[in-house]
């Protein structure tokens, strides 16, 4: 074992000579890189070892490589480091210059990108479309017994995407309808109008916020959930562990929590619409000093039969366009973690844009069928 | 070896490791030298998977010393801790290669955390590792999902020794490699052994990885160890230890090889 001393690396531009001295460790490659870049610089005419002790292979391959690449072989002083002979038999013969190594692939120009994404977009709407043939066909099949139709599963899945979120759906319908009674207020009290308060809080909650909230909320909550859950079980090979029993994984994963969903959502939308209403109810109690006998008189004015159901109508919809978001992006994760984080998120985005856009054109079906 | 003391690489001393009212080890004493190949075996549950985080300073014991190069390991601060862990690699089980990164950007990663290199450089070094471990140097653009089952052991392995480690710890190098592929690595890390001087710890239930690499071999059995070489482990009397080697397996592989020579 030679003596162990700092690494020290000098390099004689005018010479051409390189000088090393002590120990290089891995910790010293920085060290050793920067010289041999100088070095190289200068012609790289001879290297001077005779003060140098113990290479680690690591440095010992980027300095075998840098006198490879020397235009002429550069002439050695000192003995060479003790892995140059491992190197020479593990390389058996083969060349290490630079410049043989075969270069990597270059990225591609613009054009080819493009394609590339267009082709990846493409599959993905190809995916998507098969996706649903697949599960309208699953349905259809496991409709017609009740074994098939996983009544356990989809309790579960409805439990926990639907009474586990009471709470914060809860408070956030609460919240909403305050503030939006709050400006409502506000806004109407200079035309005397402050009574109308409870037309906007109970028709906007009932008909828009209630349900759009909650499905926003879910699609957070829930579309992730099961984007990521699925997208773990693909990384495992559990779905095509469950493939090879037999037991069709859009049956047993995939259709209990479209179908929890779709039965917790309305639920859950029933609970923002009565928390909106209580909201709106405290809130004109106290800012408008409105008495509740007098608030449900009103309320009773402001709303038809259908206000209510025009908002519960669109929840199982809402649930379905989540689920279904949810659990095809979850499937489509493959080979690596990162996928599965970046389809988790595009689960939650996409599902809230659909939630969104599905609201916009409910509200102009409504208007034109006057519902 | 046996004629001068050899030099003692890691040094565990009355370890003790408890969970909770299960005691999985109960005072287990160990060395490993520099140089050699030192194999744990031990049924499931044996703990031999804490006795590696032990020895590599990722759980500390309830109770005694492990000494890496003369350093007591259990009382290290974490500065101190990541010191000696630059001077090990370590592979694992199922690779745990980062799966969003190619292969070559797996082995520079340690390198590209801990050194200020340019990009050629670690190109280059990561080209170093990959043929040190067999691997063609196209590989290293691929990712992890498309490498078979060996590739990725060696990948592994590529990114264990990114640091010039003197010492490596292999968890199951072989398990799931067919019989080829399986000797190819040991051939490997006898290789690796002898012509870098690299002191390997591993654990393996490969019967034949146990018999054509290790030195010596450690069994855990009823929280204990018993270390000896490969022949007197074989010959030890313990009920599980008999189990271990002259089990149905052992005696088909036995049987199947006896045959094979008379017919030869």
């Amino acid at each position: 074992m030679p003596k162990s001393s700092a690494f020290q690396a000098r390099v004689d531009v005018a010479e051409g000579r390189l000088s090393l001295a002590g120990d290089c460790r891995a910790a010293d490659l920085g060290t050793l890189e920067a010289a041999l870049r100088e070095w190289a610089g200068a012609g790289s005419r001879s290297v001077d070892l005779s003060a140098a002790g113990g290479f680690d292979i690591g440095p010992a391959w980027i300095l075998k490589r840098a006198m490879a690449d020397a235009a002429t072989a550069p002439a050695v002083s000192g003995s060479l480091p003790a892995h140059f002979a491992y190197l020479d038999e593990m390389l058996d013969g083969t060349s290490v210059r630079t410049a043989d190594i075969a270069p990597q692939p270059r990225e591609p120009a613009g054009l080819v990108r493009l394609g590339r994404a267009l082709e990846v977009r493409g599959e993905s709407w190809y995916e998507a479309l098969t996706y649903g043939g697949k599960l309208i066909s699953t349905a259809g099949s496991s409709w017609r017994s009740w074994r098939h139709l996983r009544i356990p599963s989809v309790v579960r899945h409805a439990y926990e995407t639907g009474y586990q979120a009471v709470p914060v759906v809860a408070v956030i319908a609460f919240l909403i309808s305050v503030i939006s009674a709050y400006i409502s207020a506000q806004q109407l009290r200079p035309y005397g109008g402050e009574i109308f308060t409870v037309d906007i809080v109970a028709v906007g909650v009932l008909r828009e916020f209630g349900v759009l909230l909650t499905a926003i909320m879910v699609a957070g909550r829930t579309g992730s959930a099961y984007a990521a859950e699925l997208g773990v079980m693909k990384l495992n090979d559990e779905v095509d562990a469950l493939e090879s029993m037999g037991i069709d994984p859009y049956e047993v994963l995939v259709l209990p929590r479209i179908l929890g969903l779709v039965i917790a959502l309305p639920l859950l939308t029933i609970v923002a619409d009565f928390m909106g209403l209580f909201g709106g109810a405290i809130l004109t109690r106290y800012l408008i000093d409105l008495p509740w006998p007098q608030f449900y008189m009103r309320l009773d004015e402001a709303i038809a039969p259908t206000t209510f159901w025009a908002g519960l109508v669109k929840a199982p919809v809402f649930g379905l366009l989540i689920g279904l978001t949810g659990t095809l992006r979850g499937l489509q994760v493959r080979e690596s973690s990162r996928e599965l984080g970046r389809l988790t998120t595009v689960a939650v985005v996409q599902s809230i844009f659909l939630v969104i856009f599905a609201d916009a054109l409910f509200a102009i079906f409504f208007l034109e069928i006057d519902f | 070896m046996a004629a001068t003391t050899p030099e003692v690489v890691i040094s565990v001393r009355d370890v003790v490791n408890r969970f909770g009212p299960q005691t999985v080890h109960d005072g287990v004493s160990f060395d490993v030298h520099a140089g050699e190949v030192f194999g744990i075996v031990g049924g499931s549950g044996s703990g031999k998977s804490v006795l590696l985080k032990t020895m590599l300073g990722l759980r500390k014991p309830d109770s005694g010393v492990v000494e890496v190069e003369g350093h007591d390991i259990t009382c290290m601060s974490e500065r101190e801790l990541r010191g000696v862990k630059q001077r090990y690699g370590v592979t694992f089980q199922h690779g745990a290669l980062f799966t969003s990164l190619t292969v070559t950007e797996n082995v520079i990663l340690p390198m590209v955390e801990l050194f200020a290199l340019e990009e050629a450089t670690l190109q280059s070094l990561a080209e170093l590792r990959l043929r040190m471990v067999g691997l063609p140097v196209d590989a290293g653009a691929k990712f992890p999902a498309q490498l078979s089952g060996g590739m990725i052991k060696r990948a592994a392995l590529a990114r264990a020794l990114a640091l010039d480690p003197a010492l490596l710890f292999l968890d199951e190098p072989t398990a799931g490699l067919d019989p080829i592929a399986a000797t190819a690595f040991d051939d490997l890390v006898l290789y690796l052994r002898r012509t870098l001087g690299l002191t390997v710890v591993m654990v393996t239930h490969d019967l034949d990885t146990l018999a054509r690499t290790c030195d010596r071999v450690a069994v855990l059995v009823d929280g204990k160890v018993i270390v000896d070489t490969l022949p007197g482990i074989v010959r030890n009397d313990h009920p599980w230890i008999r189990e271990y080697f002259h089990g149905a397996r052992g005696r088909l592989m036995a049987a199947a090889g006896e045959e094979a020579q008379r017919g030869a």
